[in-house]
């Protein structure tokens, strides 16, 4: 199914956009011989995406091949059946979230995109407080202070500091030529940081669990408040009180004061020196990647750093700017969203879209037995296989895509940007980038299986 | 199949048809000549009926990532508004940013057939069509966003060809499947990016050295010289501050004879007299507007209720996010090519402010005498939702119901205005050269906004109701290119409307330094920053109609 029906011959496609990251680099040189890529300019993940061997898959139901028509059948019959079918994954482009739209309201199930979790780290601020963001060729050319918080940027988005931060050229003469890089938590790979624009290059390496405390102190000195020393409030849990006695007016210390010498490890004099390169930043970015901020209650520190963002916009420009986004995770939400009004978790049960970030949480509801039935669309990476429950399973999936348990049925299908063409959104949710296709196999796209299921029911 | 609609009162500013009883046919999607002896396949009775082309809003934001954040941002104001699904409509929500498909359902069984959207960043373009491609039932278009992009400023500064500069316009249009091309806040979005908190008409930005009326006389120029029907559509500088109609005249004296549409002109159309430095300068802009017969507006006028901003103008979203209710908004810089800002907003009729700013919108209207020159818009969902329509239109047509719903508003603001005093009501005529005519001359439709032979077969009947507002919240039929998609106010067939662009000549050669410039600064491949045909029509989402423009020419 998957051998190439040009035999060997040798195609070279270029300016081609990589659908294993949220970044959606769009340079990429590919040429395929037959059924193999080869990559002339990606980072290891897109590498690693593009020339992994496609294993031959067939469909299957309950473990026996079958036709794909007869897998469609199958898979219609098990949809039609159930009370709360719940469709997950969505690791797909817009046509295929479209058609995973359509499938879900005619069938009263729920949806809710794989890594749905990271991405609520963002859309809580979003509907709670807002935010001032930008996106990335506005970074690349504009930004003269980037901080990265918490995230391995370098080994989640291999190319983020070649496009991003180290190209020599900026539109604009005198502006963003020369930037300081901070990378804020520990362990994480600064090598990235180059380049004849990069001036400076500053870490400070504090625990990921800690980085609230910090974001809380440079928040703290960018508002003009100091930060009272441990001893001087309550020593025992200098940690909790420093953070919060400076940020209440009343509680500006009196210059007999000490300064605290250190918070969360990270000499204050360091963080105060981040927070001065704040204030005197024409245009800095604080960059994270959602699904890396695994601390507790990660939504309160992405709120601390648009908070932080909102604050130095009084005075100068700001804006935060989010990553993440692979699997399609940013095409799934915004073709929810404009479909629905809302960004993921949202039931059609009662027949009209129903929006709740807690409870239609598909990891949750499996867990909990609710749904009695999951449909799991998993056309990009292989690494957001099934996740282990009782009920009836159908993936869509790539082949060789990593799956927990045997599903009932499986339908092998193509990547977008591989083997069909396609749209997908960018993790700025802002530009949206069309795939090609490269041809690599006949395999149907999740949007037409979709569809054709949709139509067998 | 010929279809025949009998007897109905028609109104066809186009065609100088005047409620006269007509019968019309059509078939195949078109309005046919009264055929000789055909024979009709299909008659309905609409004796006694109004029957208009299908309307069209000239200037609603339906499709982008704007709308979509507004969208993200407010989920408590779809709670009100959950809609479910039946066996020919998706589910989907409403209220203040309806979701695609609502918008698509809301529009037609309001009588709508067509929608443009005003602000369509190149760097979103993609997402724009798409969510335009969700939303059925409706023709619809976009007017591409420049005046803020790097490209466009730098080649200004540089003292680049006026040639160079029209072939880049036009290269964006095509790119970015436009058939328009609107200036928001001229250089304003740039500039905030530099740190400039405003940008007046003559004010330098920090960065190029060039202004505001630079900008939007180069743009209105080459559009002109491009032969792009709509004229360049402005977002003026100074939106919403008090004093701004001094800006707004002067952009109008700017234009030096040049064509120009001025959008949501309510919101520019503010002066400073009172105790509150805060009156209306409708009458200002109306009588200048006389003078200038190369210029359109549309009003944006603003309804009581919640709604949610949504706007291009970063800068002066900013400056009103203090005003956001609830307390919640986003900001957006975006690709060295244009911005937003979304601000959720609740207009009171108490509010001496808000209650001023609703009667600058129906000023505006009373007081221009030409509606060839006005379109009937709320800027949605900037001023309201695009479902007050009928009652918008009640209240230019009903002088008593307007002076009744005066009496519950801020008595204090109607003295800044001229509202009061203004005893015109609006014909029938009017309002179909407003909702129809106009907008399709204006943009260059010239088989839409009309029944006469020719025309596609999007019609509108409405039962004659002397309660205006109930007669075009729910037209008895409504007809998409000839299929009857409306019965009773509620869609009964949902098809997929086209896309509309234009695509004025240019010199490619303009893609190499396009492409250099692409590849050294952006992010995204020129190749892929361009958006093909394909991408819009796959899957069965409409066909685009490429609209003519006139010959180029050089100045």
């Amino acid at each position: 199914m998957t051998a190439h029906a040009d035999g060997d011959a040798t195609h070279t496609y270029e300016n081609v956009t990589c659908p294993f990251c949220g970044l959606l680099c769009d340079d990429l040189t590919v040429t395929r011989t037959g059924s193999t890529l080869k990559v002339s300019n990606g980072c290891p993940r897109a590498t690693a995406g593009f020339q992994r061997p496609l294993p031959p898959a067939k469909p299957m139901v309950r473990d026996a091949e079958v036709t794909l028509e007869e897998a469609i059948k199958a898979a219609a019959d098990l949809v039609r059946q159930a009370k709360l079918p719940l469709y997950g994954g969505m690791a797909t482009d817009v046509a295929g979230q479209r058609a995973i739209m359509a499938i879900a309201d005619q069938t009263c199930g729920v949806v809710d995109h794989a890594l749905s979790d990271g991405q609520y780290r963002n859309l809580r601020v979003v509907q709670t407080s807002g935010w001032i963001m930008s996106t990335l060729t506005e970074v690349r050319n504009r930004a003269d202070l980037i901080i990265i918080v918490g995230s391995d940027i370098h080994k989640l988005h291999g190319r983020f500091f070649d496009r991003i931060v180290n190209p020599e050229h900026t539109m604009f003469d005198g502006v963003g030529t020369k930037r300081t890089v901070i990378f804020l938590g520990e362990g994480l790979d600064t090598s990235g940081a180059v380049g004849p624009r990069v001036d400076e290059v500053i870490s400070l390496p504090v625990a990921k669990d800690r980085i609230p405390e910090v974001l809380s102190a440079i928040s703290a000195r960018v508002r003009g408040f100091n930060i009272p020393a441990p001893q001087a409030t309550a020593p025992s849990t200098s940690k909790i009180g420093s953070m919060f006695a400076g940020l209440v007016p009343g509680s500006k210390l009196a210059t007999a004061e000490a300064p605290a010498h250190e918070i969360a490890g990270i000499p204050f004099a360091d963080i105060d020196a981040v927070a001065e390169k704040c204030k005197k930043a024409h245009y800095g970015v604080l960059v994270w990647a959602p699904p890396a901020l695994s601390m507790p209650q990660a939504d309160m520190t992405v709120h601390m750093m648009t908070e932080i963002v909102r604050e130095l916009n009084q005075t100068t420009r700001f804006a935060g700017l989010s990553l993440g986004g692979n699997e399609g995770a940013p095409s799934a939400a915004s073709t929810c969203t404009w479909q629905t009004g809302y960004p993921l978790r949202v039931s059609f049960a009662n027949g009209k879209p129903e929006y709740d970030s807690v409870r239609y949480n598909i990891g949750r509801m499996l867990t909990e037995g609710e749904g009695d039935i999951l449909v799991w669309v998993a056309s990009i990476g292989t690494d957001i296989g099934l996740p282990q429950t009782k009920v009836p399973t159908i993936v869509l999936g790539t082949p060789g895509v990593r799956l927990a348990q045997s599903p009932t049925v499986f339908i092998p299908v193509g990547t977008p940007g591989i083997d069909h063409a396609g749209q997908m959104v960018r993790c700025d949710n802002v530009v949206s980038l069309p795939m090609k296709n490269l041809h690599r196999s006949q395999l149907p796209s999740s949007a037409d299986v979709l569809a054709a299921i949709q139509a067998a029911l | 199949m010929l279809i025949k609609l009998t007897g109905g009162k028609v109104y066809d500013p186009t065609n100088n048809i005047n409620g006269e009883v007509r019968d019309i046919y059509f078939a195949d999607g078109r309005v046919v000549p009264p055929p000789a002896d055909a024979r009709v396949d299909k008659e309905y009775d609409v004796r006694g009926r109004v029957v208009m082309a299908g309307a069209i809003d000239p200037h609603t934001h339906i499709g982008g990532g704007k709308v979509t954040i507004a969208r993200t941002l407010l989920p408590e104001d779809h709670y009100k508004d959950e809609v479910a699904h039946t066996s020919i409509t998706r589910a989907g929500t409403g209220h203040a940013t309806p979701s695609t498909m609502i918008t698509g359902y809301r529009y037609a069984e309001m009588g709508y057939t067509a929608a443009f959207e005003p602000a369509m960043l190149p760097a979103n373009a993609r997402q724009a069509h798409m969510e335009m491609g969700d939303t059925p039932l409706l023709d619809k278009g976009a007017f591409v966003m420049l005046g803020s992009d790097d490209y466009l400023l730098r080649l200004m500064a540089g003292k680049a060809s006026f040639e160079q500069i029209k072939d880049y316009i036009a290269w964006t249009m095509h790119a970015a499947q436009a058939i328009a091309v609107k200036v928001v806040n001229p250089g304003g979005i740039s500039a905030f990016k530099f740190n400039q908190r405003k940008l007046d008409l003559d004010e330098k930005h920090v960065y190029y050295g060039i202004t505001p009326r630079d900008i939007i006389q180069t743009l209105a120029r080459g559009l002109l010289e491009l032969g792009v029907t709509h004229p360049l559509h402005v977002h003026g500088c100074n939106l919403g501050i008090p004093g701004n109609v001094e800006t707004t005249l002067a952009t109008i004296r700017a234009t030096e004879g040049l064509p120009l549409h001025l959008t949501h002109i309510q919101f520019h159309s503010y002066a400073t007299e009172g105790d509150r430095h805060f009156s209306s300068g409708a009458v200002q802009v109306a009588e200048l507007l006389k003078k200038y017969p190369h210029i359109s507006i549309d009003v944006g006028q603003v309804m009581f209720g919640a709604t949610c901003t949504a706007s291009g103008d970063s800068m002066r979203q900013y400056n009103g996010a203090k005003n956001a209710d609830p307390k919640r908004w986003v900001v957006m810089d975006i690709e060295c090519d244009a911005g937003c800002g979304v601000v959720p907003f609740r207009y009171r009729d108490k509010s001496f402010v808000h209650a001023l700013q609703w009667a600058i919108g129906l000023e505006t209207f009373l007081l221009c005498d030409d509606p060839w020159r006005i379109f009937l818009t709320t800027d949605h969902p900037n001023g309201a939702p695009f479902y007050t329509y009928p009652h918008l239109i009640r209240l230019l047509m009903d002088r008593d119901f307007r002076r009744e719903t005066m009496l519950h508003v801020n008595p204090e603001a109607l003295q800044y205005s001229t509202l009061p005093s203004l005893e015109r009501e609006y014909s029938m005529y009017d309002v179909a050269i407003l909702t129809r005519a106009g907008p399709a001359r204006s943009l260059g439709l010239k088989d839409m906004g009309h029944v006469g032979p020719g025309a596609r077969a999007d019609i509108t009947v409405y039962k004659d109701d002397a309660n205006r507002e109930r007669m075009f919240t729910t037209p008895e039929l409504v007809f998409k290119n000839g299929e009857l998609i409306v019965r009773d106010g509620k869609v009964i067939k949902v098809v997929n409307g086209a896309t509309h662009v234009a695509r004025p000549e240019y010199d490619r050669a303009i893609e190499k330094p396009l492409k250099e410039y692409f590849d050294r600064y952006h992010t995204v491949r020129m190749e892929n920053f361009r958006l093909s045909d394909d991408e819009i029509t796959d899957g069965g989402r409409g066909e685009i109609i490429v609209q003519p423009t006139r010959a180029r020419t050089s100045s």
